[in-house]
């Protein structure tokens, strides 16, 4: 069987990237090595998933994009993550700069002890934006974009607690999008969840790639499979393997990220 | 009971063994409720038998006279009066302080050993006993800074002497806060400024709050420190009164005046020779438990409107 194997080499240049990491290196706590020499693209409008077995440094690596590293004494980055051109971890960058550029949505739903509505305005009036017109409307989009408006149109003052587990997340990403952001990170948002509330949040983030960047770590194969367009797999702080999904999961290059996907080990 | 294996799988064996360790379970249950009855009862019958005593004295003419060496003319006018303005200048001192100095160790100190020391120092403070604070307060602020004998002295050093309590307090309070909510508002771009006072404050004022009134409660019974700081036993006349008919209406006369507070005046009846005088001290123990009650019952009301804002 002759294979053509030009076609499974990612062709970088078909790409437009959103994000860049380049040379990528990451120690906690200034000695554990836990990202070595990363280089990646994340591809604008695209969804992009971070895969591999536990512990290889998928959340590490989605951390390093709204320098929530920072928030720890020690920790310390090399290596880029450029964001239109600028290098989002240069010291000169404020990370709160950052994370106004890029959210993130948590693997276990973490709204404030605050009313729906709050939890939503909360990103805008961080911001600034104290007009309440204003504020009600993108709110409003927000829930609407994170398909949750239709459930608590009638109830936005209530507790966000009041919230299934399932809302509640999909409260958390309305608060993750309603800033506008030009890329949101999703860790692992569906492994505290059922099936049916797994599934509401896969159509959203299908949904949202219209409109913002996504960049996604899950330890479900068939997630990464059914959501992404590219996917990068991870093995002990490295990144092995970086292609489109259909590619990496149907010609891997490497015979680990092969054993992996096929559920051989992980 | 040693056990090699594990029990039998019979339905009879299987029961013996629950059984056993029910038992265990059941006789702690019986334990404790012993153990709370007694206290109730010990409690309730000191409580109870001062009130009996005090009975007759807990008249309103107890509450508007000065004292005397009448024992039925005597009254806790001065005292209570003393007492409130000291709680106030010491409520002003401690909480501010010792909510700021808490939150600035617990969130923004690097941990490093200069913090760790100020850590064992503050919780060893708050074990320090009241008498070393009156003796630092009338060397520091009644002779040093000369303030004297007066109310806002008072208030320095119960101020000084609940400010561990609650810094210790308020550092707990804070910590208790998961650090998901915290990752969840700087992920949104909050300063660490709008991270505290928007979130983790407010998600911990309940138990802040709680620290502050048991800060409160110990500082409302001190003698000691305002004994050794020099607090009157006997005054017949009140402070001046903070609000003036004149312009600014508000005069700060009434903290350098001097002072005697619930306390002392229980103190000082003990103390006197006559039996009359042991019933206006029970009296005043009666009052000054309501005081603490009353204290108590503010918090408890304050946390449940609080709570209510929050929306757990």
């Amino acid at each position: 069987m002759v294979e053509d194997v030009s076609s499974r080499i990612l062709n970088s240049s078909a790409i437009s990237p959103k994000a860049e990491v380049r040379n990528l290196d990451f120690y906690y706590g200034g000695t554990v090595h836990a990202l070595k020499n990363i280089n990646m693209m994340v591809p604008e409008h695209k969804v992009t998933a971070l895969i591999g077995p536990s512990g290889c440094g998928k959340t590490t690596l989605l951390r390093c994009f709204n320098r929530m590293h920072d928030l720890y004494s020690g920790n310390r980055y090399g290596g880029e993550v450029l964001l239109d051109d600028i290098n989002i971890l240069d010291k000169k960058v404020d990370p709160i700069e950052v994370r106004m550029r890029i959210s993130m949505v948590f693997q276990r739903p973490n709204p404030f002890p605050k009313s729906i509505f709050e939890n939503v305005a909360y990103g805008l009036r961080v911001q600034g934006l104290t007009k309440r017109s204003a504020v009600d409307e993108k709110v409003e989009q927000a829930l609407k974009g994170s398909a949750l408006w239709d459930e608590v149109k009638d109830r936005l003052n209530d507790s966000a607690y009041t919230l299934s587990g399932g809302q509640q997340q999909r409260l958390c990403i309305a608060r993750a999008i309603a800033t506008n952001p030009d890329i949101v990170l999703f860790d692992e948002p569906t492994s505290a969840l059922d099936p049916i509330a797994t599934a509401s949040i896969e159509d959203l983030v299908n949904e949202l790639k219209q409109q913002v960047t996504i960049l996604i770590v899950t330890h479900s194969m068939q997630q990464a499979a059914r959501l992404s367009d590219y996917t990068a797999f991870m093995y002990l702080g490295e990144l092995l393997e970086f292609n489109q999904t259909t590619i990496l999961f149907n010609q891997p290059a490497h015979k680990r990220t092969q054993d992996y996907v096929s559920g051989r080990f992980g | 009971m040693a056990q090699a294996e594990l029990p039998q799988k019979g339905m009879t064996q299987l029961h013996a063994n629950v059984s056993q360790r029910q038992l265990i379970s059941a006789s702690f249950a019986i334990l404790g409720l012993l153990v709370i009855f007694i206290v109730l009862v010990v409690l309730l019958a000191l409580v109870v038998s001062l009130f009996i005593q005090g009975a007759p004295c807990l008249t309103w003419q107890f509450f508007t006279s000065f004292p005397s060496s009448n024992p039925e003319e005597a009254g806790i006018l001065a005292a209570w009066v003393g007492s409130l303005l000291v709680m106030l200048v010491t409520m002003i001192i401690a909480i501010p302080l010792g909510v700021a100095a808490g939150i600035y160790l617990e969130e923004y100190a690097s941990q490093n050993w200069l913090s760790a020391l100020i850590e064992i120092n503050v919780t060893n403070l708050a074990g320090v006993p009241s008498i070393v604070y009156g003796l630092l307060a009338l060397g520091f602020f009644n002779q040093t800074l000369g303030l004297g004998e007066s109310i806002l002295t008072a208030g320095l050093t119960l101020g000084l002497l609940i400010l561990p309590i609650v810094i210790v307090t308020t550092r707990e309070a804070l910590r208790a806060i998961p650090s998901l909510l915290r990752e969840a508002a700087y992920a949104l771009g909050a300063s660490k400024w709008q991270m505290i006072w928007d979130h983790i404050l407010p998600y911990s004022f309940g138990s802040i709050l709680t620290g502050i009134i048991i800060g409160m409660s110990r500082a409302i019974g001190e003698t000691a420190p305002l004994i050794t700081i020099g607090a009157l036993t006997f005054i017949a006349f009140l402070p001046p009164s903070p609000i003036q008919a004149e312009f600014p209406f508000i005069s700060l006369e009434w903290l350098k005046a001097p002072f005697t507070v619930m306390p002392i005046q229980m103190f000082n009846w003990v103390s006197r020779p006559e039996q009359e005088f042991q019933v206006n001290a029970a009296a005043a123990g009666v009052i000054l438990i309501f005081m603490t009650l009353a204290l108590n019952g503010l918090a408890i009301y304050l946390r449940y409107r609080f709570r209510k804002g929050i929306k757990w």
